[in-house]
């Protein structure tokens, strides 16, 4: 019982996480490379991306504050970015990525830091949320074992 | 048909990797595919890599491009296919990518997640087998196998057409032996074989690969060799068989150098028709590597910006520059540009390293060094020739500088010539890279410009390469301002130039435009086909490679221009050196419009060999090629004005810039000479 209610938490977090469009097809993509092999694959690449990514937040910060502002840095900084939370299926975060070079292309640097502010946010509250699902996947799983 | 049979000993030890020329292929395939891929995104890395792993590839992950290629230069046939991000921190993707297409002739799949057309092109045009967009899907990486067939396929197809050495004998008896069974099939086969050998002789094979059994390392000192004897044949008589005549490397057959020479004239091809630059104005800007053109194009302005605050460009030039209503700070910048990336490319070869700091340094001076004239920061040993030259250029430079600075700023020199015009019309024909001189037609005012970094360039490297892109101002007699077409003009002049290897060919008078063409064809070595330069011109606006010319030419043409030709043609020359066999293009127009520069077969010849030294190195690198170019169109046209509006006050300017006190060739140019009324606006 225990059991089979964890799974089904489970499954339901996993879906609202892409019903919110916190996640995308992306996402599932790792899923489906997780195997016996890699039994915790998805959660060693989203590890490996809120690692990586605190290093270019820092960089996007360092070209948001430096005057005069180097448009053509940050948007480089934020493609970088953006690949990475791409390869992850981080939906939100991509899509406020996106409106920043908007931003950073029309040389708007109020729009950037705004954005970037939305940015961080949608980061921070993916990360929790991951965490979250990862945990619960686990337990489920260790319930399923025991 | 079993054409394996005897090709089997090609395949790489690999067992999965048991590719036999032919269309058979192991059983397993496209397990065991051997894939090399290369991202500075750890995370992408490995999700890659566990793509790859789920499709049965052998993998082999790498963050950086020096270490892909170190790896792939360490084990030659170690790697089927290299799939390799487009942007990176150490290197540009398409740089990697031409590097591995010359030296290695593997398939390259690049990815990005940037889908914009223009990135994409850059992609096609550097040889690219795919482009994948980020996020990448599993579903793409299973079918990049057939690109690996693909690329065997037609290097089996060349062998067996071309018909050389005992491979093609062997290959020949065994299809003949598949075929026996249709005896009409073998008369056919050998009909056309015949008839193949006949065309190859006579044009460039379509086929690029070279035969994967033999594959022949093109090392530097090889690459040097053959460069030197396309431009001892001048490229459009280069043909593969009095290549390796002119070669004489024993193991060498002629498929080896027909391949090569195609690859060689594509990327000739493409660093004369990639505008690359155009919206890259991020990545030229900020990564010294991929600088060369992409500011160039773009911003005249931001161009200089950018050079001064990379430290490339000294503060008080740019703004001396600016002050002179330089509107072509662009210009400038690109100069130094392509040099930084020449650098970065030299970076992982050290002999290239040297070479390529050393220019390096000159171009990102070059700005600078026209102004200052020689460059100080030349590096010592391939500078010194260049040095040399450069010397007796920076004196020109200085004065085409001041010119070409003016060309170059056009903007607001310019502005009033229909350069201005011009320049719009270079703008609008790239997008955004202010190469567009190529096929603006050489004067482009807008490429004067960008003439003015070829000037440094010059300095940099006698390439010949360089003075054909001034060319572009002669071709385009389009160009309005371009002064080329009044070749008029450039007799005026007199061009003592000859110092430099570069500016010997400047000094040509007078028609410019025809005797630069025919010239350069003459210095082909550097110059690759006009054909190609011309189509190229059409679109393509290697920026840099018409800086580069342009800027030497601009002024050169306009009368004084001539003695500003010369030096940008050396300047240009040296630098093309590099990239000289990028811009054919490029050296065309330089050619045309001073001839000086590259095109008199006599400078060619100097050109030439000072250029063989750099332009090997850069050829092998690979990565310079495109990077280096300059667009000399631009410059040449701007030069034209210049003149006209502050001489005196930007040569005051320049001159007091000067740190290498670089004496301005006042004395060899004769500024006043220029007449400008000539200039047609």
């Amino acid at each position: 019982m225990d059991r089979r209610h964890l799974r089904q938490q489970v499954t339901y977090v996993r879906k609202s996480l892409f019903d919110q469009g916190y996640l995308d097809d992306q996402f599932m993509q790792l899923e489906d490379l997780q195997d016996d092999a890699n039994p915790n694959f998805v959660e060693e690449i989203v590890a490996s991306f809120y690692s990586d990514s605190a290093r270019l937040i820092q960089n996007i910060e360092q070209a948001l504050v430096s005057r005069p502002v180097d448009f053509g840095k940050l948007d480089d900084c934020m493609h970088q970015f953006k690949g990475s939370s791409s390869s992850i299926g981080a939906k939100k975060v991509n899509m406020e990525c996106s409106q920043f070079r908007e931003y950073c292309c029309a040389g708007n640097i109020e729009g950037c830091i705004r954005t970037f502010q939305q940015i961080k946010q949608e980061h921070a509250t993916l990360r929790k949320k991951l965490e979250n699902f990862f945990q619960l996947a686990r337990q489920a799983g260790q319930a399923e074992t025991a | 048909m079993n054409l394996n049979n005897g090709k089997g000993s090609m395949s790489t030890a690999s067992s999965s990797a048991a590719w036999k020329a032919g269309d058979v292929v192991p059983d397993q395939f496209p397990a065991g595919l051997r894939v090399l891929v290369v991202d500075d995104d750890p995370t992408c890395l490995m999700i890659l890599e566990k793509m790859l792993r789920t499709c049965l590839y052998e993998v082999t992950k790498c963050n950086r491009a020096e270490t892909a290629l170190s790896l792939l230069r360490e084990n030659k046939n170690g790697y089927d296919i290299v799939i390799s991000d487009v942007h990176m921190p150490d290197m540009d993707g398409f740089k990697l990518l031409e590097h591995i297409g010359l030296e290695m002739d593997l398939p390259v799949i690049m990815m990005s997640a940037d889908d914009g057309k223009n990135v994409v092109m850059k992609g096609v045009t550097h040889g690219a087998c795919d482009y994948l967009i980020k996020p990448v899907r599993i579903e793409a990486l299973k079918n990049i196998w057939q690109h690996v067939v693909r690329k065997k396929k037609n290097e089996w197809k060349d062998f067996e057409q071309s018909g050389s050495v005992e491979e093609g004998d062997r290959q020949q008896k065994q299809s003949e032996d598949a075929d026996y069974s249709s005896s009409a099939n073998e008369g056919n086969w050998r009909n056309s074989k015949k008839r193949k050998d006949e065309e190859e002789e006579a044009e460039e094979r379509d086929d690029t690969s070279t035969l994967k059994k033999p594959r022949v390392v093109w090392s530097v000192e090889l690459h040097q060799q053959f460069v030197a004897a396309v431009n001892q044949l001048g490229i459009d008589k280069a043909v593969p068989k009095k290549i390796l005549e002119l070669m004489n490397v024993p193991g060498l057959t002629r498929e080896n150098v027909a391949s090569h020479l195609q690859k060689y004239r594509l990327y000739l091809r493409r660093l004369s028709g990639v505008s690359q630059h155009q919206n890259n104005l991020t990545n030229s800007f900020i990564s010294p590597q991929d600088a060369t053109y992409g500011p160039l194009s773009s911003l005249n302005g931001l161009d200089l910006q950018t050079l001064a605050a990379t430290g490339q460009l000294p503060a008080q030039s740019l703004a001396t520059l600016q002050a002179a209503g330089l509107g072509r700070s662009a210009v400038k910048s690109r100069m130094p540009m392509p040099i930084v990336d020449q650098r970065n490319l030299f970076s992982f070869e050290n002999p290239k390293l040297r070479f390529g700091e050393g220019q390096q340094q000159l171009s990102s001076s070059k700005p600078m060094n026209l102004l200052h004239g020689i460059p100080t920061t030349m590096e010592p040993k391939q500078l010194a020739n260049l040095h040399h030259s450069a010397q007796s250029l920076g004196s020109m430079n200085m004065q085409v500088n001041a010119h070409g600075g003016q060309g170059g700023q056009g903007d607001s020199l310019l502005m009033q010539m229909n350069q201005s015009q011009a320049r719009g019309q270079i703008l609008n024909e790239s997008t955004g890279s202010h190469v567009p001189t190529l096929t603006s037609s050489m004067g482009q005012p807008v490429l004067s410009n960008t003439v003015v970094g070829g000037v440094l360039a010059r300095n940099c490297l006698a390439e010949n390469g360089r003075g054909t892109r001034y060319n572009p101002v002669s071709h385009s007699s389009s160009m309005l301002n371009f002064p080329l077409n009044s070749t008029a003009e450039l007799s005026g002049n007199s061009f003592p130039l000859g110092s430099g290897p570069g500016i010997s060919g400047l000094t040509s008078k007078g028609t410019f435009q025809e005797e630069v063409n025919s010239e350069i064809k003459g210095s082909v070595g550097f110059m690759p086909s006009y054909d190609i330069f011309s189509d190229l011109n059409q679109h393509k606006s290697h920026d840099w490679e018409l800086h580069n010319v342009g800027m030497t030419f601009n002024d050169s043409h306009q009368n004084n221009s001539l003695q500003s030709n010369l030096d940008v043609g050396t300047s240009v020359l040296s630098h093309q050196g590099f990239s000289s066999t990028q811009r054919t293009g490029q050296n065309r127009n330089i050619s045309a419009v001073g001839k000086p520069m590259f095109t008199a077969g006599d400078t060619t010849d100097h050109v030439n060999a000072q250029n063989v030294g750099p332009i090997n190195t850069f050829f092998t690198d690979n990565s310079v090629r495109v990077k280096s170019e300059f667009v000399p169109d631009a410059s040449c046209e701007t030069n034209l004005f210049p003149e006209q509006f502050g001489q005196e006050d930007l040569m005051s300017a320049l001159l007091k810039q000067q740190q290498g006190g670089v004496a301005p060739a006042e004395n060899e140019f004769d500024f006043d000479g220029y007449p400008l009324d000539n200039i047609p606006v």
